[in-house]
């Protein structure tokens, strides 16, 4: 028989257009194909820089996301109880009526009582903005129960964290090391870089304690128990330093080690000897100098009438036994010779390997040198450490390890992203002042240096709803919004009337103790009013949480909408280039949704807000993409820093020009400008980097700074709680905020840890085709992952007898549920799992009543409490890092055993009904 | 029954990198979404939003724990597609010559308009990597996307296969086994390429890479002290330490 003919080069479309991907932060660049006006396929961008042309799973099935069936249609006005699903469709005219009706009188009378709260933070900058003109101090968006303890511990640290602030230098690095990386994390560059180690030969370490997905092709597994994390890195500080191996030089020029901590007595104590004009003080040669002279070369162990160097301070608490592997390894679980066998591996290619760059550049002091020193080792970490309320002080720790081994900023190591590095001085402080019918007096949310950059009001309590920036939390440097709804419904510290919430599935999958808040968000009070009286929610898609809402602002897919990936937000630089992107609708909607931006920008106009009308009162932009092209937040420097200026070639600084997004889109979507030759490494203190950074825009004058291996912020506080200074935090506050902000990184066990009932820890992550829960209702995914079980380790799976198909009854202080198991071997003997969001409530999403996330799904959050159990203060601190305020949802401890199969994973609720608003 | 080619002029497949792939599914619908508006009719999806939902899918990835005699237990995960036998069972069990090998390249395809659905070449593979599509009846599998490997309409660097165009690790790779300097014949010599399941007979074109060995021993000598800590006191310690500067 001739074989068949076939046509091997078909047409592939009709069109293709270039935009950026939505459905997680990692923003890569997407080619849609269109066939007759129709997404017909979607493929990566080779050209762009977040992914070169590779697609995950997800963005690769996003024709099923903009196609789903759970997409809203309109906006929504509730006509039922709240959770019945009863709602009416109305006008946008209608819909921002409503909003302007609510929100105007309540600007001019007591704008904190909106508080605005965003799940997804790409406009960021954007939100940000409208809430401070609007002048409530109760704004911020999901960092808090995210990775805050990430972002801050290291922008604390070293002025820079993982992920958008830096990465591994993946050319050049030789042992890379992961510290809590879950599956659903930085999905294209971490997979892209891990791929280019491998291709290399390079040696990857996986350090967590389930080994899956990255963990799975770690070269090495070290299964470490939930929340020890900082112990095991305060351990290889401990080898380190004992035997000597840590880079002298880079500590006395690059960090706060030489500068003298003040050892007199009194509301100095601790922190630098300075000089008159507030400059910090290190020896050199014998001299007591600014740190930052010409010629200075200062000296690690000095002492000055009694002061001694960080670098001694850190030392002698390292070399503590406490800190030897032989004294933690049961604590860590791992083996003590494993652990010492880790520090030498780091030692042996951080200096035995050392690479050298024949790169000349000049540090900030004006120092010479002639090449760039490297020490191959670098680390990434993310929510496994910092979802802890040990997680800041453990995320400190893991830049102290860096540091000290002289791997940041150098070839090898770890490298910024621009606008980063950026210290905490580099940043605003917070603000909470309100005026009635005024702006606030300046941007909600920064790095406070002291007590004095608190957020309180007159009497001393919390300005903010979520208590961010509080005693309870004073380094809530991303807000604390899973205390929001908590804190309205308890009227602690006030009652508010509107809550406002964006891309935040409050009532489901993004809440600790779900359950609970669910009530919270239908309880009335004595009048039979909502306690919540207002909800205003934008949504793109059916969510559990459209269900809770009085009025619905439905937004559009990822591919019907712009947005701007800017510097002034999470850009999506590389170590190599500053870089920002656009969305566009490579599509229009085919109903009656738009672009919550725009809205927002429609909605600031409305309510007269100054920023988004003329002085006449007239609208300033007709929409997001107008204030993408004319916005300016300083003169010349606006949302995007390419194609600027009347002639387009202005980078990072110049006027607006009315062709800026054509030709982003010409362009693919994106813009890059390229550090300079000789600024690649070195940043904090290379003066070329310095300089170029300047020119684009990215700050206004040179800003070198030292690695706080000491952080003075934090000891101010802890000098409050001592009893210095003006502000003073109430009594239940001193003891615990004495402990935990310690300038030096410190190890505890996380709260809750001596719950010897409960003796299994309890974790989640999410699949990586899932990363971020937008997506798994999608049609593809959910077949790949629609169900999930609890994964159990094999100890505890022989112990109670289980058997594949068995159900069993999770139990933690705050609750039960009862849910299906299924063994898995490569886990820490005393932790067990599940995927994240796979289970929905019935009647969302898009999905019959009948499927298997609605039926077997579970979340582990109706175990979490956002409130820990009364201790013996009579007090109930919230479930959180007490120097973030991160949400500490990886300290749960459960306890496990078999139960009878239920017809369906407990607990379950009724149908949302929310069918009749999808279209 | 159908007749497989004597002899191929090039054995296009893939080397699949067991050590490099993380499991991320990038590769399956990548794979789905391509095929589902490429070579053939489409890949159907059945109850999508309810209690039961299934497709067709071309590529699928398997996640499997392995305990190793000693060390912790380890997940491999496996990317299952079709391999392109040289002595393919689909083909030859066959009974409308819908199924055939291509003399020009190896790859295995179906010809959908004589296939009628029997299902008996799925029975046939010992590899699973057939799906009967619901909606058209017919059977569906990798075509090692045969219309981008040679399409004039895309640029020449999109010539390869879905699949290996959005891996976001890099663990898979397109070329000509038949070439012994291919890059994937070179990887495949390089590292231990294998064959699935050889003792079938039906020698497949596709390698999977073997995962590199885990948890070896760290046998690098541990750090030795500076000195006695504890007999020289903290002073004693900063001496040594910054004489070394």
């Amino acid at each position: 028989m001739a074989q068949p003919q076939i046509d091997t080069s078909p047409k592939v479309s009709d069109e293709v257009r270039q935009t950026t991907c939505y459905m997680c932060a990692c923003r890569c660049g997407i080619n849609v194909h269109l066939k007759s006006g129709k997404v017909s396929y979607i493929e990566g961008n080779r050209a762009h820089p977040v992914n070169k042309g590779v697609l995950c799973a997800k963005g690769a099935s996003g024709i099923r996301q903009v196609n789903a069936p759970s997409r809203l249609r309109a906006p929504l006005r509730r006509v039922g109880p709240r959770g019945s699903g009863a709602f009416e469709e109305i006008s946008w005219d209608e819909a921002l009526g409503i909003a302007v009706e609510w929100l105007g009188p309540l600007r001019d009378k007591a704008p904190e009582k909106l508080a605005f709260f965003t799940g997804r933070d790409q406009s960021q900058s954007l939100t940000s903005f409208w809430a401070q003109n609007y002048g409530t101090p109760n704004y911020a968006a999901h960092g808090g129960f995210c990775s805050v303890n990430m972002a801050a511990g290291g922008i604390y640290t070293v002025g820079g964290a993982f992920w958008e602030f830096g990465q591994p230098d993946w050319e050049r690095t030789k042992l890379f090391i992961l510290f809590g990386v879950a599956e659903d994390h930085d999905s294209n560059p971490i997979k892209m870089g891990l791929g280019r180690l491998k291709e290399r030969g390079a040696k990857v370490i996986g350090v967590n304690p389930i080994r899956t997905g990255y963990n799975a092709i770690a070269d090495d597994w070290f299964g470490v128990t939930p929340g020890a994390d900082g112990l095991l890195i305060l351990a290889l500080i401990h080898c380190l330093l004992e035997a000597g191996k840590v880079d002298l030089d880079y500590l006395a020029r690059f960090t706060n080690a030489p500068l003298l901590v003040r050892s007199d007595e009194g509301a100095e104590k601790g922190l630098f000897l300075r000089d008159a004009d507030g400059k910090a003080l290190v020896m050199s040669g014998g001299k007591l100098v600014p740190f930052d002279e010409a010629g200075v070369v200062p000296d690690l162990g000095a002492t000055f009438e009694g002061h001694r160097t960080v670098f001694q301070h850190m030392a002698e608490r390292y070399l503590s036994p406490d800190y030897a592997p032989e004294k933690i390894a049961g604590r860590v679980g791992i083996d003590a010779t494993r652990i010492r066998a880790l520090a030498a591996e780091l030692a042996r290619v951080a200096f035995d390997e050392a690479i050298e760059i024949k790169q000349e550049w000049t540090d900030f002091r004006g120092d010479h040198h002639a090449t760039m020193i490297g020490r191959p080792v670098s680390f990434h970490a993310m929510r496994g450490i910092s979802a802890h309320s040990n997680g800041f002080q453990t995320a400190r720790a893991l830049h102290l390890l860096q540091v000290i081994l002289g791997t940041v900023e150098t070839p090898g190591g770890y490298r910024f992203k621009p606008p980063y590095p950026k210290p905490p001085e580099a940043h605003p402080a917070p603000h909470c002042k309100v005026t009635p019918g005024k702006p606030l007096d300046g941007p909600h949310l920064g790095y406070p240096r002291g007590p004095e950059h608190l957020c309180l009001d007159a009497n001393g309590n919390p300005a903010r709803i979520d208590k961010a920036f509080s005693w309870e939390n004073p380094m809530s440097a991303h807000g604390v919004m899973h205390m929001v709804i908590a804190n309205a419904h308890a009227g602690d510290p006030y009652k508010i009337d509107t809550l406002f919430l964006y891309m935040a599935n409050m009532a489901w999958n993004s809440s600790m103790n779900t359950t609970r808040v669910m009530e919270m968000l239908t309880d009335k009070d004595a009048d039979g009013e909502y306690v919540i009286p207002r909800i205003i929610y934008s949504d793109a898609y059916a969510s559990e949480m459209v269900a809770y809402a009085d009025l619905i602002l439905p937004d559009t897919t990822y591919l019907e909408r712009h947005d701007c990936i800017s510097l002034l937000d999470r850009p999506i630089s590389e170590p190599d280039a500053a870089g920002d992107s656009i969305r566009w609708p490579v599509i229009e909607p085919d109903r009656d949704v738009r672009g919550f931006q725009s809205v927002l920008i429609d909605l600031g106009a409305r309510l007269g807000l100054p920023g988004f009308v003329t002085p006449d009162g007239a609208p300033l932009y007709k929409d997001y993409a107008d204030y993408i092209t004319n916005h300016q937040r300083r003169p010349g420097v606006g949302p995007l820093m390419g194609f600027r200026g009347e002639d387009g070639e202005g980078v990072g600084r110049g006027a607006p020009n009315p062709d800026q997004l054509q030709r982003y889109i010409d362009n693919g979507a994106f813009y890059q400008a390229h550090v300079p030759d000789g600024a690649d490494f070195y940043k904090p203190w290379n003066k070329a980097y310095q300089d170029w950074a300047v020119k684009i825009g990215l700050y206004d004058a040179p800003q070198p700074y030292l690695f706080s291996i000491y952080s003075e912020p934090m000891r101010k506080f802890q000098l409050a709680a001592e009893g210095f200074g003006d502000r003073q935090p109430p009594e239940a506050a001193r003891a615990r905020l004495r402990h935990a902000m310690d300038p030096l990184p410190i190890w505890y066990a996380p709260f809750g840890d001596d719950a010897t009932d409960y003796p299994v820890h309890a974790l989640t992550q999410r699949p990586m085709a899932m990363y971020h829960s937008w997506g798994s209702q999608n049609a593809w995914l959910r077949q790949i992952h629609g169900y999930n079980p609890l994964y159990v380790p094999t100890k505890i799976w022989n112990a109670n007898g289980f058997t594949e198909g068995d159900w069993a009854r999770v139990t933690s202080p705050n609750g039960e549920i009862v849910v299906p198991v299924a063994h898995m071997a490569a886990l820490n003997e005393n932790t067990v799992w599940t995927w994240n969001a796979i289970g929905k409530r019935k009647g969302t999403w898009g999905l019959d009543d009948d499927a298997p996330e609605a039926t077997k799904g579970f979340l582990l959050n109706h175990l979490i409490s956002e409130l820990l159990p009364e201790k013996g203060d009579g007090m109930r601190w919230s479930n959180s890092d007490p120097v973030t305020g991160q949400a500490a949802w990886f300290d749960l401890r459960v306890k496990i055993e078999k139960a009878d199969p239920p017809t369906e994973a407990q607990p379950a609720f009724g149908a949302l009904n929310l069918k009749g608003v999808q279209v | 029954m159908t007749c497989l080619p004597g002899h191929t002029e090039k054995k296009l497949g893939l080397a699949i990198d067991l050590d490099t792939c993380v499991g991320c599914h990038a590769c399956v619908t990548a794979c789905k979404g391509w095929n589902d508006q490429g070579y053939g009719a489409p890949l159907s999806d059945q109850d999508a939003y309810g209690a039961d939902p299934s497709g067709t899918f071309l590529n699928r990835v398997h996640s499997y724990s392995v305990q190793p005699d000693q060390g912790a237990a380890q997940i491999i995960n496996f990317p299952r597609s079709c391999l392109h036998c040289e002595d393919a069972p689909c083909v030859t069990v066959c009974p409308t010559g819908a199924s055939y090998k291509r003399v020009e390249d190896g790859i295995v395809l179906v010809n959908e308009s004589d296939c009628i659905g029997c299902g008996l070449c799925a029975w046939a593979c010992p590899y699973g990597a057939r799906e009967m599509d619901v909606d058209e009846g017919v059977m569906k599998k990798c075509t090692l996307c045969v219309d981008r490997i040679y399409n004039e309409n895309l640029p020449e660097e999109d010539r390869e296969p879905a699949c290996v165009r959005g891996c976001p690790t890099g663990a898979r790779h397109f070329g000509d086994f038949a070439d012994p300097d291919s890059k994937v014949s070179q990887l495949a010599a390089k590292r231990g390429g294998y064959d699935l399941m050889p003792d079938m007979g039906t020698k497949p074109t596709n390698k999977y890479l073997p995962p590199r060995p885990k948890d070896k021993r760290l046998d690098a000598s541990l750090l030795a002290p500076l000195l006695d800590i504890e007999a020289k006191g903290f002073a004693g310690w900063l001496d040594r330490v910054l004489g070394k500067i």
